[in-house]
């Protein structure tokens, strides 16, 4: 044994559902990293916590799983990890095992399994309060010989609800000393067949009915709002109400902050313009920099309420019946009744959307996932949506009930979704016609009451995830951008905007024989080239070309401009074209590292190319012959 | 021994036993026998039939199908002794479940 004291590593293992991550949070508070590992896209969180001995321990909160048997990609980060197969990682030197104390069947059965794993090990029945205010007797001394690890008791929300836990590591640590240096337990597991994994799972029914007494009835809280919330007519009215809720909070609640964020980097901007003197460092810092970072941190509000949403809905237990609900009428379309998630994250954005697939254990699904995801109306196609509307679109009211214009915009998402649903629906005609789909099963847990702390720590998360995302790869495709719309520098004599001299006004001028039949002038496909950093410069650019100072901040009189430039016909081709053009470097790029293949992210772009220039030519030429042009 | 063992040994469904994949809303029994036939799963049979045994339907266990959806009378939601899992009528009819009471 070395006498270095390095820290050691802990890994959680559990169920999903199992309040696994609740504890990690418990246990390490805000001192916590969030990453991916390496070459997966799948989270790796990593905390310290030190024990009352004085024990400094690197605790790791796994993916939850029911087996070693691996099928996602979270599930084979947990095995590799357990077994100490992960490249770059440290084994584990004792793994704590975490299960809901009312749900403890198929948690024992994991128990057995990764007994044979042979390391270390500790099970912590967690929600140990919850069990027993419903009435479970549970003999922790019987259960801890019968399964032969130690048992202690967690309540991951209560204060000092961790003591036993921390306790029981350090006991273990100096009974055996947890194993220094790298550690080899492999060879002790292998996949379980299903008569091993029924013999386990007898087994593990077996030391239940020891040592765990039930109480007789199940929690009838969960069963009264299942009643409801699962009924087949009023659970699709009510989740339908609760999107409705949802959406109208991102657009209502956000909108004060987002106010805030584009004042402070309008500001900004400002600034630079006051101390930097003119020239291409200007340019760089202010058009390039500024705006830039600002018009991508401009959705972090409505990300962050959607992912509150999520958040609260997932802690609570209802996502998973979300998926319920939802899986007859997805799978209709070929999609995994879990790609709901994904696909409702993607109306905020669709880098998050289609970073949530990974939960989709087939490849398959995951693909089909991902490559509709971008179809789904994410926010920042809204304020192309809003400015084009509201200078095309009269403010009318129609059949007695509706503004035209609401009716426009509802328009949009519905073809967005649509469209998801169709592709969705061919590509699995036409690509995976002899690959069967994947099973739909999935636990409904219990419902929890939400803990504000997890919600708190898991916002702050997703916060930080796109930052650090808009800080790297969104900034660089900004940078780029700005280039292409600022070199080379316009002639001193130039009357024109700068732009239209620029390399991004030659692509877009070579652009426009072929968008001509699509109604686009050069200086709609000029606009598009930043919109390829992302949807809603679009709108800036479209300022900048026709030459309106601040046009982004005056958006009524930019409607006016575009009015006396375009006919309703190219208006609402434009519209048509952004329901599925695959703009957005940034979503290009995150489907790249999902998928791990340059066919797919190339397919994704094509097919989406393809659909924008059909419908924006099929919109257009109706719409010239109906006399629009 | 538990009650357990006694009833999986006994792996030929009888005429009393019916599948899970054609349970009614109410239905409350035992599972009786797991046997996925090869089809169009998406996976193979042994597979399938792992990952029902890892959500826990096991020979014996005790089964209620709680809730189903609006199209298809699909998916359907069953309690497995303590646990409720979702999933589709037609993997549930590898499940051969006794009613209760018969």
């Amino acid at each position: 044994m070395s006498e270095i004291a390095l820290p050691t590593r802990v890994a959680l293992v559990g169920n999903p559902n199992s309040g696994k991550t609740a504890l990690f949070n418990a246990l390490t508070g805000s001192r916590q990293k969030v990453a991916n590992y390496p070459g997966v896209t799948v989270e790796r969180k990593e905390g310290v916590v030190v024990t009352p001995a004085g024990l400094t321990v690197r605790l790791i909160d796994l993916p939850g799983t029911y087996s070693l048997r691996a099928r996602s990609l979270d599930e084979i980060v947990t095995r590799d990890m357990v077994l100490g197969k992960l490249a770059g990682e440290d084994a584990p030197r004792l793994l704590v095992c975490v299960a809901d104390s009312t749900n403890l069947r198929l948690a024992l059965r994991l128990v057995l399994e990764l007994k044979r794993v042979g390391r270390p090990m500790i099970l912590a029945l967690n929600m140990f309060d919850i069990a027993r205010n419903r009435g479970f007797e549970i003999d922790l001394d019987r259960l801890s010989t019968e399964l032969g690890v130690p048992v202690v008791p967690s309540v991951a929300v209560r204060r000092g609800g961790t003591r036993d836990l921390l306790a029981r590591i350090d006991e273990v640590n100096s009974e055996r000393g947890l194993p220094q240096g790298l550690v080899e337990a492999e060879g002790n597991w292998s996949e379980p067949n299903a008569a091993e994994l029924r013999a386990a799972q007898r087994e593990a029914d077996r030391i239940l009915d020891a040592a765990v007494r039930m109480p007789g009835r199940p929690d009838s809280i969960t069963r009264r709002i299942d009643s409801i919330v699962l009924h087949p007519v009023l659970g699709l009215v009510i989740l339908m109400s609760i999107l409705f809720l949802m959406f109208q909070a991102v657009f209502a609640w956000a909108q004060a902050p987002m106010d805030l964020i584009k004042s402070g980097f309008d500001g900004l901007g400002a600034w630079a313009g006051i101390v930097l003197p003119q020239g291409w460092l200007l340019s760089f810092v202010r058009d390039g920099v500024i705006s830039g970072l600002g018009s991508v941190l401009v959705f972090l509000p409505q990300i962050l309420t959607l992912f509150f949403f999520i958040l609260l809905l997932e802690d609570f237990g209802y996502m998973a019946r979300a998926a319920f609900l939802m899986d007859r009428i997805m799978g209709g379309a070929g999609l995994h009744g879990r790609a709901f998630i994904p696909l409702l994250s993607s109306f905020a954005c669709a880098i998050p959307g289609i970073m949530a697939t990974r939960v989709i254990a087939s490849r398959r699904g995951r693909l089909a996932t991902i490559l509709v995801a971008p179809l789904m109306t994410c926010s920042a196609r809204i304020p192309v949506y809003t400015l084009i509307i509201a200078a095309f679109i009269p403010a009318r009211t129609v059949l007695g009930w509706f503004n035209l214009q609401g009716l426009v915009m509802f328009g949009l998402y519905a073809a967005g979704i649509a469209a998801a649903l169709g592709m969705s629906w061919v590509f699995n005609r036409l690509l995976w016609r002899r690959d069967p789909s994947d099973p739909f099963m999935l636990e409904l847990p219990d419902y929890k009451r939400p803990v504000l702390k997890n919600l708190a720590l898991g916002l702050l998360q997703r916060g930080q995830i796109f930052l650090h995302r808009a800080g790297t790869t969104i900034f660089a495709m900004m940078v780029v951008i700005w280039f292409l719309c600022s070199a080379p520098p316009a002639p001193a004599d130039a009357t024109l905007p700068a732009i239209n001299h620029s390399l991004a006004a030659r692509i877009g001028q070579a652009m426009e024989p072929v968008l001509r039949p699509v109604g686009f002038n050069w200086q709609i496909d000029v606009a598009l080239v930043p919109g390829m950093a992302a949807r809603e410069v679009a709108v800036a650019a479209l300022g900048t070309v026709y030459a309106i100072e601040g046009a982004s901040d005056n958006s009524d009189e930019l409607g006016r401009t575009l009015t006396a430039h375009w006919s309703l016909a190219t208006a609402l081709a434009l519209l048509a074209w952004y329901v599925f053009a695959p703009q957005c470097a940034a979503t290009l790029g995150v489907v790249r590292r999902e998928t791990n293949s340059w066919k797919w992210t190339l397919f994704l772009f094509s097919y989406m190319l393809a659909l924008a220039y059909l419908a924006a030519f099929v919109t257009y030429q109706t719409a010239v012959w109906l006399g629009a042009g | 021994m538990p009650a357990v063992a006694r009833i999986a040994g006994d792996d030929a469904p009888s005429g009393d036993t019916q599948s899970l994949g054609a349970a009614p809303v109410g239905f409350k029994g035992r599972i009786r026998v797991v046997r996925v036939r090869a089809g169009d799963h998406g996976l193979s049979a042994a597979e399938l039939e792992r990952r029902l045994i890892e959500l826990g339907f096991v020979e014996g266990a005790r089964v209620e199908v709680l809730h189903q959806g609006l199209f298809g009378r699909d998916p359907i939601a069953v309690r497995v002794n303590e646990t409720t899992v979702a999933l589709r009528r037609r993997e549930a009819a590898a499940i051969l479940v006794e009613p209760d009471g018969g």
